[in-house]
């Protein structure tokens, strides 16, 4: 479908050739733009669900809490917990993932640059689809219950209330047609049907990437930890979201066509819905948590001056966590009603998940063994993650054991449990790679006063936030419930963690003010700021838009690192020459490149193409009428012709990766 | 582990043959298009699991899926499709030798099989709706049969229209260049994958469903 350049006519548009303003986010393909615009838009839903996070803090504050509507409140907490995991940590960690993986494994981009592309827009209109159920989304009452009180009478829906108020899980029949009418629960079932196709793409992008485009000398097991784990969740989201993808048609069909599969009046299974569900979920958390673990695993060596102790066994840890995460899906499940042989399978599959994790966690522990500790900020956001993962892990490991289990399902436990996994582990990993990678994006070091102070407020303010609930959830206090009574005496510590919630707010405006400081204000970078081991700190700061000069040549793990360094006779680490003083000599300093470099240029077609997803969603959602089935035709004509005319838009640069056919077949999905 | 993959690396490094990168050796668009089907597998694996739960739950209706199955009708389209991945492969061949006719005219034989096989499944689902009376809404064991089957029918839809668009172009441009052979070579890739996964569905769904 490629046009060749003698037909540049049979074109729709010219390809776009600009490089700066406006219009050069829009069209752009370049990994690194994209990773941005991915980071940003994460921030934006991490402070939306924050704000959810803090409307259910302030109605837990007291007992008999008024200040939410039962109503509001379901569709606070479901909100929140889609937001954070679909609209916050996955998406960041893409950024995470667009912005280094070129540069990490020294190459130009990724292998479809334009794929790359469609993959963000595809999630940027999912995300603003899914959000925009606050204007169109409906709930009214459940069949059979109208008047029964904290139950929704349409005439009080309050602009909250209307949002998808079934869990982050949508557990059915609850989230059917007879359970959740109205169109709320709509808006999720397809918004995540679309940011799924995005992730898709982006899972198979991301695998050629590390497959096909590493520098010369970059084997396998000389590639950053970050690399390697980038490279176990592509596979974890490639073989998980087909299975989500084929309960959300079902969940859909039940709600739009009639069919039965959750529900239990018309012979179906409510249940099929769970297992479906955590096929997808668990290995979801493992979606979630692996990126952070991959940049704990970049940050700790270079501040402890210490090569990652046991990569390999880092490395075969991370892979290993993935391939145990698709057989312990049913822990979530263990109140339903599983037979006693397949409760004890889980249990114990659950219960090895310990042992890799446990591998990379003393691991890392060995590697700041008799380090020069450097307390930099991104150090102590990495140290946080460890500490606060090891909470997290052992709280997880209890509810293996199926009694222990059954006592706390459905309890705060639980939700310390997640979060201190979640919120603990990912984002603080995720600060970590923050304050590690700025200097990278900007040229300019974030202030460390300020990244301290951020530090030890969200780290106060999280465990007053998430340590509380272990105590409050054993004492019997349940989640997804909107008040308690005075007499369960759970008032003190709900205030406890209502003020640890901002707590966490306060720490994140200190980022959010160090973030925008510094990136005017802060001090320069110059090339190495943290003496770093890895490729991508051989180019300067910020990365030029070619990445690399002329191609690296890698020819050892931590390759940077021994460029910098020789070893004595006792084996200690000599400092050969500073950094701008070795990198000079490089003919990929960044600096001056030897012969032309073609980049792949700009395009319309991602975008267009991507536009005419959540259309045919709207449609679906409304097609019992004339506008929803103009509306999936016009979707249909826009996704269709911005493939045919992204099939024939010239190349210019044969390097391009753009795999016309995989491509229309990815979206044929 | 960990030695067999530096070693079969430091082999490749050994005999030369590096470009720019360090690769295994798989052109990207069709390594894309490898992680893109296992991941299809896992798709029709959740909707072939789906109809194996749900196959049998007839509750009260008196219409099943397995009871109105027409075995010899159906095996007749599915011998339709499996030709058509040999028509596919006579394509890739022609292109392989430069028979520009060839190509075509297999490429044109492979779509129509293709759109007899969708044929079939759209008189088939006209007869168990309005002969037989069952929906998609009838019962979960009929939810479940067009749900897979209707799936399944989408592929091979979007695939014929790959292969048409492959035709399309052949004819413009009075053949397919080089860069047009990987593309066939993809569709060819999706179009076999669609056909395997009939095999698993008419076995399934058809021949141990009717016993």
């Amino acid at each position: 479908m490629t046009a060749t350049a003698e037909r540049p006519s049979k074109t729709i548009f010219r390809r776009p050739e600009t490089t700066e303003g406006f219009w050069s986010w829009i069209t752009t393909v370049d990994h690194k733009k994209i990773g941005i615009m991915y980071g940003y838009a994460a921030f934006v839903f991490f402070i939306i669900g924050g704000l959810e996070a803090l409307l259910l803090r302030i109605q837990l504050a007291g007992p008999n809490g008024d200040f939410l509507t039962a109503a509001e409140y379901n569709a606070m907490f479901s909100t929140h917990g889609l937001t954070m995991i679909f609209l916050f940590v996955m998406p960041v960690s893409a950024a995470f993932m667009n912005y280094l993986l070129p540069l990490m494994v020294g190459a130009r981009d990724v292998a479809f640059p334009r794929m790359n592309a469609l993959s963000w827009w595809i999630f940027l209109f999912g995300a603003l689809f899914t959000y925009s159920v606050i204007f169109f989304g409906d709930v009214t009452p459940p069949l059979g219950v109208e008047g029964v009180p904290g139950n929704i009478d349409p005439s009080e829906q309050t602009l909250l209330g209307g949002l998808p108020d079934g869990g982050w899980f949508l557990y059915q029949p609850n989230a059917g047609p007879d359970f959740s009418p109205g169109t709320a629960v709509d808006f999720a079932l397809l918004g995540l049907q679309i940011l799924g196709i995005a992730s898709l793409i982006s899972s198979v992008n991301f695998i050629v990437t590390v497959f096909n485009m590493r520098a010369k000398g970059m084997r396998l097991l000389r590639m950053p930890v970050f690399i390697w784990m980038t490279l176990v969740v592509a596979f974890l989201l490639l073989f998980s979201l087909p299975i989500i993808a084929v309960a959300l048609f079902m969940g859909t069909f039940d709600r739009a066509f009639g069919t039965l599969f959750f529900q239990a009046a018309g012979g179906g299974d409510p249940i099929l819905w769970q297992h479906l569900f955590w096929l997808f979920g668990h290995p979801e958390v493992y979606i979630l948590i692996l990126p952070a673990m991959g940049i704990v695993s970049e940050v700790l060596p270079v501040f402890s001056r210490k090569p990652l102790f046991g990569y390999a066994a880092i490395v075969f840890a991370g892979g290993g966590i993935a391939f145990l995460g698709f057989g312990v899906w049913a822990h979530h499940m263990f109140a339903s009603a599983l037979t006693p042989v397949a409760q004890a399978a889980f249990g114990l599959s659950t219960m090895t998940i310990a042992i890799p994790t446990g591998i990379k966690i003393f691991n890392w522990l060995a590697t700041m063994w008799g380090g020069r500790i450097r307390f930099t900020t991104p150090m102590l956001f990495a140290i946080g993650f460890v500490a606060m993962f090891v909470i997290g892990g052992l709280s997880g490991v209890t509810h293996s054991v199926v009694p222990s289990d059954w006592q706390q399902t459905d309890t705060y436990y639980i939700v310390a449990h997640f979060h201190y996994v979640l919120f603990g582990g990912s984002i603080f990993g995720i600060f970590a790679g923050l304050y590690y990678w700025f200097p990278k994006l900007t040229g300019r070091m974030m202030n460390e006063a300020l990244g301290k102070t951020h530090f030890w407020i969200q780290f106060i303010g999280f465990n007053l936030t998430f340590a509380p609930m272990h105590w409050l959830g054993l004492q019997g206090m349940v989640r997804r419930t909107w008040r308690y009574a005075p007499e369960t005496n759970f008032g003190p510590w709900n205030l406890a963690v209502t003020i640890g919630a901002f707590t966490i707010a306060l720490g994140i405006l200190v980022f959010m003010f160090n973030w925008t400081w510094s990136k005017r204000k802060g001090v320069p970078s110059g090339l190495d700021p943290w003496d770093a081991r890895t490729i991508e700190w051989t180019i300067p700061n910020p990365t030029p838009h070619y990445n690399f000069a002329d191609n690296p040549h890698v020819t050892s793990l931590d390759h940077f690192w021994h460029m910098k360094y020789d070893e004595d006779d006792e084996g200690r680490a000599v400092r050969k020459d500073n950094a701008d003083e070795i990198v000079a000599q490089l003919d990929y300093d960044g600096k001056n490149p030897k012969a032309p470099i073609h980049l792949p240029n700009p395009s319309y077609f991602p975008i267009l193409m991507a536009a005419g997803l959540p259309l045919i969603a709207y449609g679906i959602i409304y097609h019992q009428g004339l506008a929803g089935k103009l509306l999936i035709a016009i979707g249909a004509v826009i996704t269709i012709g911005s493939l045919l005319g992204w099939g024939m838009e010239p190349l210019e640069e044969p390097h391009d990766g753009g795999g016309d056919h995989a491509e229309e077949m990815a979206e044929a999905h | 582990m960990a030695d067999v993959i530096e070693a079969a690396e430091t082999h490749a490094e050994d005999h030369g043959g590096h470009g720019e990168h360090e690769s295994f050796g798989i052109d990207n668009r069709k390594l894309g298009m490898w992680l893109f089907l296992s991941s299809e597998f896992l798709f029709f694996g959740a909707l072939i699991t789906n109809y194996m739960v749900y196959g049998n739950d007839t509750f009260g209706a008196t219409v099943v899926p397995r009871e109105i199955y027409d075995i010899p009708f159906t095996s007749v389209s599915s011998f339709v499709l499996l030709m058509s991945s040999l028509t596919m492969v006579l394509a890739h061949h022609s292109l392989a030798t430069g028979d520009q006719n060839g190509t075509r005219t297999w490429l044109l034989a492979t779509a129509l099989l293709g759109s007899i096989f969708l044929g079939g499944q759209v008189f088939e689902f006209y007869e168990f709706i309005n002969v037989y009376g069952m929906t998609l809404t009838t019962n979960p064991a009929s939810s479940a049969f067009f749900m897979l089957t209707g799936f399944h029918g989408v592929h091979v839809a979007i695939g014929v229209i790959m292969l048409m668009s492959l035709f399309g172009m052949s004819r413009r441009q009075g053949g397919l260049s080089e860069g047009h052979g990987m593309n066939l070579e993809l569709v060819g890739l999706y179009w076999h994958f669609v056909d395997i996964i009939w095999i698993v569905i008419f076995t399934i769904v058809y021949l141990l469903g009717a016993v």
